[in-house]
């Protein structure tokens, strides 16, 4: 499941495989770079003093690390009237994420199990038409979803947001976990059938514990995708409980004054701070868990 | 157990997933046809429901600025998705022999894909700029002529949001086929290498064919963010210079939101619906079709 | 069509639950876009006096792209039935949201203190809806303004401000000889269009320019005077700097600063940058009216939307009235950079662009030379507006010619009607 032993094509002796070594190495650095330039530029542009910026090129290296930007962004900065920084909107993405990520995980993977596992008439017209609702573009859903919410009386809430996000974001979790499941043995499930095990005891007995590498992929995916959201952020909540994403628009896209490049730099790190911190120390099971069938078509 | 119970429990799967499936019926297709209905009336600021006929699509139709859109989405998609599959596949393949720093680059690839354009959007800015970026930091190397201009040139703007928007996926694109590679299965390459093939025959004639499903996935995941692209062309470009790199999802939203003809967005909506459907239905159809076999 | 069920703020949630309803205190919820610098300041200044007379202020500013996403939010906020107190929202927009419906009005205010008195006509019509006062303005943006740096200008041998197009172009030329960039400009729509309409003021003047532009008479759109207005934008597309696409206008507003343009042509909010930097208007930059006898008006202001309660119509009420207050006006537009929209305010604090602005204002009232500016959103729906800003941007990022443009004008506001 994981590396498969031999790896790659390209091995043994010889000074030809040690320039084409060489190579590999140098297209796999130049490509290192390309991706890396815009996440330098943001770090040394962040650590700058406004001076700094303001007299120099922005790809150069600083020249007196100041962390007042960061400072400033985090508990200073302003967001209209309020000058709290970043702060208090982090913990808002929080208590918005994690239960719309948990949610449309757990759904998801009961939608992808009970479609696989237990395969009844109409399975498949079913998963189609779920998974269609992956590619409809958000602009189109955002007022008769507003018009929904406001019927509800969630409004303006954050239960009314974690609807939204888990919602849409059943098409992708059932995708991920379906493909997942299609990959694993009928038989394990039939067995447990036999022994008299129900629905619910298979997938939590058996199906769960097994599925680790397609969880880790389906709770990247949404909560890179429930973090970064804007659109149904601004949409649907009020000034103080607004997600970190809008109060970062709020700072960066300031209509007037001194623009506070660094400050603006720190506020955008923070924000992609979780997601980042989720791909670097999951990354690993990232590929393991797309290898382990999340991704077979 | 009573036989009620044991009715239910053989009902259980159904039970757990019809929820589920009207929930996506009603959030889904529902508002999919309530932007139909929409489309063929007079709304503006808000939405009304007196019928309107075609008017909507007319107006549509004879706005240059949508003809803009369509292009730009044709471009961008063929090249945003060959181009993030091209270095995804080589990216795969070059970090698939067995390289040691393996998990730092493979990080270093896939970290863009977490950050929003919302973070990014001014960076690339920045360094497409002539003024500020590329081209000044070339001139001021000594290079008196060069020229990076696209960011501000019409002709070009678009290809530069390809550029930004291929540095954000193509990691991703690179982890789908890295673990596409990982399960190709061993034997067959060693089958292969008996036979005397040289790697590259072994890439092209054997690994790749094997990896169709991946292809189709990636595809589809690019073709998804190609479609949805919002954020990147708002924050890289604002859909300018003029409205050289509009989208039809940003002329969608300027039309619904800015300008308040939501009829006219509600039909540009229904002609992506279209397209979505165009690409996703034969799509599912083959992969249902697969998963039957 | 706006019922459902709303949910009342949580604060109004609490005021009820401690006091009983009938001792509701006065409570807004603000949807503004005013999110930095010396706005985010001056609303300050309006939440501090609001919270000192007693009343509960929410905020939620929603930056960005002119107020757009914040349009954004309050169609959502409307549909889900659960409208903000009130709006940063200007112009024919406001007649679009009351047509819907949408708007509370607060005329019982404004006829105990008689706003009627002391708004420029022009400018009380914008905010009345069948009659009646629903939305208070802050301030008067004049829009035909040109910044320039002194020093530049006397660089290149040019001693007097252009007071005609003609003057204009002949000092752009001589800076270009100079090699410096005549004219400082961000190529945003919005700010293309800015240019276009005092463009259009100077060319064509007053009555000109409400037939074309407010009017959207159909013979003025495709006249040679028009034709003449975007030959006039074609030469200015020759004074701007290479970079100019996307620029924001408060980094064109430094490039005149810092001497590296000449000329910018910009709003009085552009005064706030010089200001900020420690600028002396009149030494340090000098502010004068573009080509052509007029006013191209510009206002902010606020918008009461349909709420209910006690608590909230109190706090409409009361923000309606520290709105128009003549101290309000004066500490808000200090802070901004505009001038009041209250035309008996002293404007002794004021620098001399402001007073010069202001002396303008009552000239142009008293000569019916006032027009309200079709790029910010004061003179015609967003949809018309919209396809003027597309034609605009189209022209000056193309090589389209001035006939095309006017046709094609012409066809698109056809359209949008």
């Amino acid at each position: 499941m994981s590396r498969h032993p031999t790896g790659g094509i390209v091995r043994g002796g010889g000074p030809g495989t040690v320039a084409l070594r060489v190579v590999l190495f140098a297209v796999l650095g130049v490509f290192c770079l390309y991706y890396l330039v815009p996440l330098f530029v943001m770090i040394s542009t962040s650590v700058k003093s406004l001076e700094e910026i303001r007299n120099g090129t922005f790809l150069s290296w600083p020249r007196a690390i100041t962390f007042d930007a960061w400072d400033k962004a985090w508990s200073g900065a302003c967001v209209g009237v309020r000058c709290d920084g970043l702060q208090p909107y982090v913990w808002n993405s929080v208590m918005m994420a994690v239960p719309a990520v948990f949610l449309s995980t757990t759904l998801g993977a009961l939608n992808g199990y009970a479609l696989t596992k237990w395969r009844f008439r109409g399975a498949d017209i079913i998963f189609a038409l779920i998974l269609f609702g992956a590619f409809i573009p958000f602009q189109v859903i955002l007022l008769p979803m507003a018009r929904t919410l406001g019927v509800m009386g969630l409004a303006g809430t954050v239960p009314g947001l974690i609807l939204v996000h888990t919602v849409y974001g059943l098409a992708f979790t059932t995708l991920f976990f379906r493909n997942f499941f299609i990959g694993v043995s009928d038989g394990i499930v039939q067995a447990a059938k036999v022994d008299g095990a129900g629905f619910f005891g298979i997938f939590f007995r058996i199906v769960l514990p097994m599925s680790l590498p397609a969880i880790v992929v389906t709770v990247i995916w949404q909560f890179t995708q429930i973090w970064n959201d804007f659109l149904f952020g601004v949409s649907f909540t009020v000034g103080d409980s607004n997600p970190v994403t809008v109060a970062l628009n709020n700072v960066v896209n300031t209509s007037t004054g001194v623009k506070e490049y660094n400050v603006d730099m720190a506020a955008a790190i923070i924000a992609g701070l979780p997601t980042l911190f989720v791909y670097v120390v999951a990354g690993a099971y990232f590929v393991r868990g797309l290898s382990a069938g999340a991704i077979k078509g | 157990m009573t036989s009620i119970g044991q009715r239910i429990e053989r009902r259980l799967p159904l039970i757990v997933v019809s929820p589920l499936f009207a929930l996506s019926l009603f959030f889904v297709y529902g508002f999919i046809a309530w932007t139909i209905y929409i489309s063929f009336t007079k709304s503006g600021v808000m939405p009304v429901y007196t019928l309107n006929g075609l008017a909507q699509y007319d107006r549509l139709w004879a706005t240059p600025r949508w003809y803009v859109a369509l292009r730009n989405l044709f471009i961008f998609s063929g090249l945003f998705i060959s181009i993030s599959m091209a270095i995804g596949i080589l990216l795969a393949i070059l970090l698939d022999q067995r390289v040691r720093a393996e998990g730092v680059i493979r990080t270093i690839y896939l970290y863009p894909m977490a950050l929003s354009f919302i973070v990014t959007g001014t960076v690339w800015k920045w360094i497409l700029n002539p003024g500020l970026g590329i081209e000044r930091l070339m001139r001021q190397a000594g290079f008196e002529g060069f020229t990076f201009d696209w960011l501000v040139n019409s002709d070009y703007a678009i290809y530069t949001v390809v550029i930004a928007a291929v540095w954000q996926s193509s990691g991703y694109a690179m982890a789908l086929f890295l673990a596409g590679l990982r399960s190709v299965d061993d034997e067959i390459l060693k089958a292969a290498a008996i036979d005397g093939a040289g790697p590259l025959r072994v890439y092209t004639r054997i690994v790749l064919p094997s990896l169709h499903p991946v292809f189709l996935s990636t595809i589809i995941i690019l073709a998804h963010l190609a479609i949805k692209s919002f954020d990147l062309v708002i924050a890289l470009t604002g859909g300018g210079p003029g409205y050289a790199t509009d989208m039809p999802a940003t002329f969608m939203y300027a039309f619904a939101f800015q300008r308040s003809e939501l009829g006219v967005a509600a039909a540009s909506a229904v002609m992506m619906l279209m397209t979505v459907s165009a690409i996703i239905v034969p799509y599912l159809y083959s992969e249902l079709r697969g998963a039957r076999k | 069509m706006f019922h459902g069920n709303r949910i009342l703020p949580l604060v109004a949630v609490a005021g009820l639950a401690l006091g009983g309803a009938a001792r509701a205190e006065p409570t807004v919820e603000v949807l503004h876009w005013w999110t930095s610098g010396g706005e985010a300041k001056a609303v300050g200044e309006l939440k501090n006096s609001f919270e000192a007379a007693g009343g509960t202020w929410i905020d939620s500013p929603i930056a960005g792209g002119g107020g757009d996403a914040a349009m954004t939010a309050l169609r959502a906020r409307v549909v889900a039935g659960n409208p903000p107190t009130a709006v940063q929202l200007k112009g024919p927009g406001i007649q679009e949201w009351a047509e819907q419906g949408a708007l509370n009005d607060v005329q019982d205010v404004a006829t105990a203190e008689d706003w009627d008195a002391v708004l420029p006509p022009a400018l009380a019509a914008i905010m009345k809806y069948n009659g009646n006062y629903v939305a208070a303005p802050v301030n008067i943006h004049r829009v035909d303004w040109i910044w320039a740096n002194p020093e530049v200008l006397a660089k290149a041998g040019i001693e007097a401000m252009p007071t005609t197009w003609d003057e204009f172009n002949a000092a752009a030329d001589k800076l270009m000889a100079a090699g410096i960039t005549p004219l400082a400009h961000g190529g945003q729509p919005w700010q293309d269009a800015t240019i276009f309409e005092d463009v259009v003021l100077g060319v064509g003047g007053a009555d000109f320019f409400r037939k074309a532009l407010v009017e959207l008479d159909n013979d003025a759109l495709t006249s040679d005077t028009m034709v003449a207005a975007f030959d006039q934008l074609r030469k200015m597309r020759g004074y701007v700097d290479p970079n100019f696409s996307g620029r924001d206008w408060n980094l064109a507003t430094g490039m005149v600063m810092r001497g590296e343009a000449a000329f910018q042509i910009m709003g009085d909010w552009a005064k706030g940058e010089f200001l900020a930097a420690g600028k002396v208007p009149g030494k340090d930059f000098i502010c004068a009216p573009t080509p052509g006898q007029g006013f191209v008006l510009n206002s902010d202001s606020f918008t009461f939307f349909k709420v209910k309660g006690d608590d909230n119509i109190k706090g409409q009420k009361l923000l309606a009235s520290l709105i128009m207050s003549p101290e309000f006006q004066k500490t808000f537009n200090l802070a901004k950079g505009s001038i009041p929209a209250r035309t008996d305010v002293a404007l002794d604090a004021f620098d001399d662009c402001a007073k010069l602005s202001h002396a303008d204002l009552l000239k142009a009232i008293e000569a019916d030379t006032l027009v309200p500016s079709m790029a910010h959103e004061m003179a015609v729906s967003r949809s018309v507006r919209g396809e003027f800003l597309d034609l605009v941007t189209e022209f000056f990022n193309s090589d389209m010619s001035s006939q095309d443009a006017v046709q094609q004008l012409a066809d698109a506001v056809k359209r949008a009607m």
